[in-house]
């Protein structure tokens, strides 16, 4: 019963992260058609600034925790925005249009780019910010232990989802973005700026995953290559809920982390395999995902 | 003999700068020394300069390398090294970064051998580019010290090393090291469990440990063993699933900043009250941890280097040159770098060559040799004189007053956690250790 117990805490704790990671990168698909493989370079300039950030903090003599979380929100959204903001407005502006394909490889390319950027500010060394993961401290279930920091990590990933969901859904520049999301020119022809619309969206996207990165920073150790490994996994949720779709990025990240969870359990030696045998096995009898809809394409 | 008077020698010396990395990652790029001997001997130095293991191990053992070769030239090394450069020659060395895999390493290794014609090659951290590159360096001739790289099968897989040496310990000794420590110091645990990376380093490490714990604490259970991806970051389940074991012992073999999480994580969630850890290579995060592994904790440094590293001259000149450079004491993957330096300074001086020593007279060399280093005296002793034999330490970690010490150290002597001479080293544990002696 405690391992029952035990993988359902940690399935859902590990889906709450997955979701934040995958969230904008899946917003940005949803609306733009672009497969964002920079998202990675984001999260990772999210971690770095926020550590960055909380290691300035807490060598100040600071103590207060909530001021450590408001420095790790607002180092990671002013990365993020800026970062996708330049991104957008410096090259895929210029590319749009262009093929799906052609788009992928280009973030590619920036992802390249921003890990050396990167490298060239921060270094290689690791850096740790784990003060406010450390200082929530920890509940006891049995011989079970949750961190705090991980549960919050879970909230957040709530808040994000039903943000996310009633601004898409409940607002009217949300309307607007459906629009766009079911015809683009057409949205066009009625008066929407659709390319001021993409600025917004990808910025918006870009600070999701900085924010993710921020997030996550206090627990990991922020190294070089740190987007790179997290993209792979974003983009195993996306594609198993259905790229572009919110719902499906939630459901996904939770099949995926109920089964890393069961697996890391039962039988950790499958821990890797599990994933991409759920992502797998979800597109063979769906290929476009969970929540993925299949677009007919214009003559 | 080279016109080595073609080559250029650079005046300043590498790393220590983000942006030198960045050009390393991209290619080779000069390292060395002052220019005033009409010949230079040329070495290669390979290590990490990008990607997640660089800033724990390839950073700081390209550091350790570049103060050795500095005082080297400079001729400022304590005695028996206080010589001016190589066989009198000026060291030169050009930087490749180890990250890319093997493929790339080999095609990296014969470009410094063929293109930037070195005389000799130091390198490789990782255990699949040591596999690589001993091939390559008999078939090429080339004297090639590895450093750092952990696996015991690198001497399997050369049938009579003629070129290939290396001046560090294999994970054999690590793991049967750290059964021996815990045999000795925690009798009493009966339940094991373990976390690795999921490569061939961790699930070597594990096995070598398994077999060594059935031999030398054979009342104790292995319980679990996780295997958690390289860089993964996160750990929170693995830690879910080892505390639901009600593990005495967590043994890890991990590194770096995969390493230095793991511990972080699992001390704010208890587990590190529940069960002792031991880390095979906790030593890199000795200076690093800053209280945030409990008081007790094992760690290991792959040998006598970081804060295992004896007292001796060499060392204590080391360890001073190390923090007036980079502020802080040097970490194992430093020592070892340095050693091999001094291995290939060693080797070079007691050629007998006139001029550039060639790979053959270097090779003859070193064989078999024992010299001095900052671990103390290293014996050539096995795969016929091609590998070290030196003690394996390990200690409990201490933190007080921001000040992080070492303390119950206990050093097993080579023979005592290495397999003797043209033995399977696996085949050595289960068979319970023949022609062990650790007196």
């Amino acid at each position: 019963m405690l391992t029952v117990w035990a993988i359902l805490i940690d399935g859902f704790i590990y889906a709450s992260w997955l979701f934040l990671v995958a969230a904008g990168l899946t917003v940005i698909y949803g609306v733009m058609r672009i497969l964002n493989m920079a998202h990675g370079s984001l999260y990772a300039l999210g971690a770095y600034a926020a550590a960055s950030a909380l290691g300035w903090y807490y060598s100040g003599g600071g103590e207060n925790l909530v001021m450590a979380f408001a420095i790790i929100a607002a180092s990671a959204i002013l990365i993020g925005a800026l970062t996708g903001l330049a991104i957008e407005r410096g090259i895929l502006r210029l590319m749009y249009g262009r093929d799906e394909i052609l788009m992928l490889l280009i973030t590619f390319a920036v992802l390249l780019i921003l890990e050396d950027v990167m490298k060239l500010i921060w270094g290689t060394t690791p850096y740790f910010a784990y003060q406010p993961y450390a200082a929530l401290g920890r509940i006891n279930i049995d011989v079970l232990t949750v961190s705090r920091y991980d549960l919050l990590v879970l909230v957040v990933s709530v808040v994000i989802g039903v943000g996310l969901w009633f601004w898409l859904e409940r607002t009217k520049i949300g309307k607007i973005l459906r629009s766009i999301i079911h015809d683009r020119e057409v949205s066009e022809a009625m008066g929407v700026n659709v390319r001021r619309m993409f600025t917004i969206t990808f910025m918006i996207g870009a600070t999701l995953g900085a924010l993710a990165g921020g997030i996550t920073a206090p627990i990991i150790s922020v190294v070089p290559g740190l987007g790179i490994e997290v993209i792979v996994l974003a983009f195993a949720v996306v594609v198993t809920g259905g790229l572009g779709s919110i719902t499906g990025a939630a459901v996904g990240a939770v099949i995926v982390g109920l089964a890393r969870a069961t697996s890391i359990h039962t039988m950790p030696e499958l821990e890797l395999f599990i994933i991409y045998a759920v992502m797998a096995g979800v597109l063979i009898f769906r290929p476009h995902g969970l929540f993925g809809q299949v677009i007919a394409r214009k003559i | 003999m080279k016109n080595s008077n073609q080559r250029p020698i650079w005046q300043k010396t590498l790393l220590g700068t983000a942006t030198s990395v960045a050009m390393a990652s991209v290619g080779v790029m000069g390292m060395a020394a002052t220019a005033s001997a009409e010949e230079s001997f040329k070495v290669g130095f390979v290590t990490f300069l990008s990607g997640g293991a660089s800033g724990p191990f390839g950073v700081p053992a390209a550091q350790g390398a570049e103060i050795v070769i500095k005082a080297i030239n400079e001729g400022s090394l304590p005695a028996p090294y206080n010589t001016k450069g190589v066989n009198g020659l000026t060291l030169e060395s050009v930087v490749v970064d180890e990250a890319g895999g093997p493929t790339k390493q080999v095609e990296e290794y014969r470009n410094l051998v063929q293109r930037q014609d070195v005389d000799a090659v130091i390198g490789y951290i990782s255990s699949g580019d040591c596999l690589a590159i001993g091939p390559v360096a008999e078939e090429m001739k080339m004297f090639t010290i590895a450093f750092d790289c952990g696996t015991s099968r690198l001497f399997q897989e050369i049938e009579d090393p003629q070129y290939m040496f290396r001046t560090g310990l294999d994970a054999v000794a690590d793991n049967v090291g750290a059964a021996r420590y815990l045999a000795e110091t925690r009798p009493d645990a009966v339940r094991i469990a373990g976390i690795q990376q999921n490569y061939a380093w961790g699930q070597d490490s594990w096995q070598d440990f398994t077999l060594a714990m059935a031999q030398l604490m054979p009342e104790a259970e292995i319980v679990n063993n996780q295997t958690p991806q390289l860089f993964q970051g996160s750990y929170s389940t693995e830690i879910s699933a080892l505390q639901t074991e009600r593990p005495d012992i967590v043994h890890s073999s991990m590194w770096g900043g995969d390493m230095e999480s793991f511990t972080a994580q699992a001390n704010v969630r208890g587990l590190l009250s529940q069960a002792t850890a031991i880390l095979t290579t906790g030593e890199s995060g000795l200076h690093r941890f800053d209280g945030q592994a409990p008081n007790g904790t094992i760690l290991g440094g792959r040998g006598p280097f970081g804060g295992f590293m004896p007292e001796n001259d060499l060392s204590e000149w080391f360890t001073q040159t190390y923090v007036a450079e980079h502020g802080t004491p040097p970490s194992y993957p430093a020592s070892k770098a340095a050693q091999a330096v001094l291995a290939l300074k060693f080797a070079a001086d007691s050629s007998g060559a006139e001029g550039v020593p060639s790979s053959e007279q270097l090779a003859a060399a070193l064989k078999g040799a024992e010299f001095e280093s900052v671990s103390g005296t290293v014996r050539m002793a096995l795969a016929g004189g091609h590998q070290a034999l030196q003690p394996m330490s390990y200690g409990e970690y201490h933190f007080e007053n921001g000040e992080a010490e070492l303390r119950n150290v206990r050093s097993y002597s080579g023979e005592c956690v290495s397999a003797p001479d043209g033995y399977n080293a696996q085949q050595w544990i289960k068979e319970g250790f023949p022609g062990v002696d650790c007196n």
